[in-house]
């Protein structure tokens, strides 16, 4: 056989699967927004969800780590499984799941506080507030997300100071410091310049090694550079999920093949 | 493909200059206008101040502004009346605003969006225009005769909180209603409580709206003469407890004008009470500066 | 549910010219074959001097190809229509070379006769030619049956080969002065062999275009 071949049996080594979805269907009232999906996420890969506006790829993350029981009248049947624990259980404490399934949105949020208190929210809120230790957590954070020679100085100003591209940086430092092992990131560089993209892009890669990341995103070459693993939705469904290389360069699926090729939506 | 080299062009430049010397006299008349009314404002108010600082000057002076109420206010100063007047807008402050700050929240944040909702904003929006006599009279009968509170500083501290509480709990809401989703979604995501968000995230984001809203009350609560008339008192003395009468700077100055005691202390007192309110919203003002300082381009 | 209507026809437009260079090569094959064996110099020489035409288009398909890739960023089927343009653009341009060789040892042997009749030569050309035909039909046609039955032929010209080669050097054994001639004819049935080849590998890039398979047919 050929590289190809050899390449696409690399990929069906089995890895531990970090993050898995069973049969999750997801209600607006009575609108149907998720149908049946089932997927599995591995553990330190990056998983890329795609599809046209209002997919769904974007409600099925916030299933992730429950943002989406803040929306009234939103339910959900199915399970999903982190770590082997269905994490829709009643008794599961869902501060902590958030703590552990961090999130980076599409805008750029950084409170109206210092770079400091900006990292150091997470861990305070979770009940740390020793100095010494909140200071090694933030230096660490942001050196995590490539921030920390950038910012160094200035961690008492602003943290509204900086630009686009460091803001989200700053996010994704604000994650990192309550030691989650899931990050999910909604369209995260959709409102930054190429170059902010860029350097996220590379933080990305580097982060899968210790954490295991999902990403919702518009840009199809984004998805294509940066992932691991590619889902493609279509109007609620899952329509296909494979290796990212398959994906791209052999979709199984036409609706896939129109979608990747950009001959619809 | 639309033809279009032969349709003919509509926006010459003819038209536009023919226009133009209509629009620019236009616009010169609109400059003028706003000029002017903005002039006039500003002359009204420093007419009003000027008028009132020229009649009141005489009587200003050091012993004025340190001395007790001598004679029913013929003679002496008006100190205590300040220190009464600062107890009144503190102790109102400290029953409106937390009360204010916490039915905002609870209205934007926790409650259901509903039909409940909208009457409870209804009425909070109508409150706000009541006039003040009907407060007073309220103070008067529920504060001073139901509760027993009777003329005090106590009454009327209450009374001054109810009246401002409306208006409080609209620049309140306004204000936790402009904090962007994001900071929300941001700390909840991270594993906040909701209350966490609220207090750690919401509230300084919302704050400069919140302080706005209690400059404004404490400007009407200096400025309140018909509603305590009815429940604080007229003890011309520093008010030791709470139960004690206390008359405000705004109470002495309409008595002094009304029974004719001394038109020229009237004046001085007016003069005090203006500068008391510059002062408290400089104060205002600087604390807020302070709390601001995390925002954007500081 | 087309958006990318240019884009199309920029794909379309690059079928286009694989099938055209097809269609060229395959004159340059037969047409040097004719020469050949008419013994017709002009011709010979005609099929000489088209070669640049060839490589120009070859060139074309690379230059537009690289384009595609810069300005479009294919993905899937378009990136392996694409890719597999630029694989048998090479193929094609390298069988127009060895019909260019061929003409070129026509007009090198003018003036000898043939010491024998030439027979096996101009077969093998009929199926190096047939077989030109087919792949470019299976790739017009999108027939992953036709390309992988195409492939199959070569096993014909290999065998081919063994014969005529067999067979000259007995000629050479018998009369060994006809060297020079029979090494050139030797040369010409090996240039036909790798013609086969050659085509097997277009066929191979047509199998990988419609199915994503690269299958190994020789």
């Amino acid at each position: 056989m050929n590289a190809w071949t050899t390449a696409a049996a690399e990929e069906q080594v089995t890895n531990e699967i970090k993050v898995s979805v069973k049969n999750l269907d997801l209600f607006y009232g009575s609108f149907q927004a998720l149908k049946d999906i089932n997927m599995d996420m591995e553990a330190n890969k990056v998983t890329a969800l795609i599809g046209p506006s209002g997919c769904g790829k974007s409600t099925f993350l916030k299933c992730i780590n429950r943002m989406n029981d803040l929306i009234p009248g939103c339910h959900v049947k199915g399970d999903i499984l982190i770590d082997g624990t269905d994490i829709y259980k009643d008794d599961v404490d869902v501060a902590y799941l958030r703590k552990e399934v961090g999130m980076v949105f599409q805008k750029p949020n950084p409170f109206e506080m210092s770079i400091f208190d900006n990292i150091a929210y997470g861990p305070r809120i979770h009940g740390l507030h020793d100095k010494k230790k909140l200071e090694i957590i933030v230096e660490r954070s942001l050196k995590r997300a490539a921030l920390w020679d950038e910012v160094k100085d200035r961690l008492h100003q602003s943290a509204l100071g900086i630009s686009g591209g460091q803001q989200q940086r700053l996010c994704i430092a604000r994650v990192l410091a309550v030691e989650p092992s899931v990050v999910l990131m909604d369209e995260p560089t959709s409102a930054l310049d190429p170059i902010s993209t860029g350097k996220i892009e590379e933080l990305i890669a580097e982060l899968k090694n210790d954490y295991t990341i999902i990403i919702v995103t518009h840009n199809m070459q984004q998805a294509a550079r940066v992932s691991d693993q590619t889902a493609f939705f279509l109007l609620g469904d899952m329509i296909e999920a494979g290796p990212t290389t398959q994906i791209f360069q052999l979709p199984r699926d036409k609706r896939t093949e129109d979608y990747i090729t950009g001959r619809f939506g | 493909m639309m033809d279009t080299a032969n349709v003919e062009k509509w926006c010459t430049k003819e038209i536009l200059l023919k226009n133009r010397a209509k629009q620019k006299r236009r616009q010169r008349f609109m400059y003028v206008l706003i000029y002017t009314a903005a002039a006039l404002a500003v002359i009204t108010l420093l007419v009003i101040i000027g008028f009132i600082f020229a009649n009141g000057y005489k009587e200003l002076n050091w012993n004025f502004l340190t001395q007790g109420v001598v004679d029913a206010g013929r003679e002496g100063g008006i100190f205590p009346l300040i220190i009464n007047t600062l107890y009144l807008v503190g102790l109102g402050l400290l029953f409106a605003a937390p009360l204010s700050i916490l039915a905002a929240i609870y209205m934007t944040e926790y409650a259901r969006q509903g039909i409940l909702i909208k009457i409870i904003r209804f009425f909070t929006t109508n409150l706000a225009g009541i006039p003040s006599i009907i407060f007073g009279l309220f103070g008067f009968m529920f504060f001073g005769r139901i509760l027993g509170w009777s003329w005090s500083l106590l009454n009327g501290s209450a009374t001054v909180a109810v009246i401002i509480l409306p208006t409080l709990i609209r620049t309140s809401e306004e204000a936790l209603m402009t904090v962007p989703l994001g900071y929300k979604e941001g700390s909840l995501a991270m594993g906040a409580t909701k209350w966490q968000t609220m207090y750690k995230v919401v509230i300084p984001a919302a704050s400069p709206g919140i302080i706005n809203g209690i400059i404004l009350g404490m400007g009407r609560i200096v400025g309140e003469t018909a509603a305590l008339f009815f429940t604080l008192g007229s003890g011309t003395n520093i008010a030791t407890s709470l139960m004690d009468s206390a008359r405000s700077l705004s109470l002495h100055l309409y008595t002094l004008a009304k029974e004719g005691l001394s038109v020229g202390k009237a004046y001085a007192t007016a003069t005090v009470l203006i500068v008391i309110v510059l002062i408290l919203n400089l104060i205002a003002g600087a604390f807020g500066n302070r709390i601001n300082r995390y925002k954007e381009n500081r | 549910m087309t958006t990318r209507i240019e884009y199309d026809h920029q794909l379309s437009e690059l079928k286009h010219e694989i099938i055209r260079m097809g269609a060229l090569v395959e004159n340059t094959l037969a047409g040097a074959m004719q020469a050949l064996v008419g013994r017709e110099y002009d011709k010979a020489q005609k099929i000489i001097d088209g070669d640049d035409e060839i490589d120009d288009l070859m060139a074309a398909i690379e230059d537009k190809c690289i384009t595609l890739i810069a300005t479009q960023q294919p993905l899937a089927s378009d990136l392996r229509v694409i890719f597999a343009a630029i694989k048998m653009s090479t193929d094609l341009e390298r069988i127009a070379d060895y019909g260019v060789g061929i003409a070129k040892i026509a007009i090198r042997l003018k003036d000898e006769d043939y010491i024998k009749p030439l027979i096996d030569l101009p077969r093998m050309t009929d199926i190096a030619c047939e077989m030109l035909n087919m792949s470019v039909r299976a790739f017009a046609n999108n027939n992953v049956e036709l390309a992988i039955e195409t492939a199959k032929r070569d096993n014909d010209l290999d065998s081919l080969f063994k014969q005529v080669y067999r067979e000259l050097l007995t000629y050479v054994m018998e009369s060994p002065k006809c060297i020079n001639q029979m090494m050139s004819f030797v040369l010409i049935a090996r240039y036909l062999e790798r013609v086969g080849d050659h085509i097997t590998n277009v066929c191979e890039w047509i199998v990988f275009n419609l199915t994503g398979n690269k299958m190994d047919l020789d």
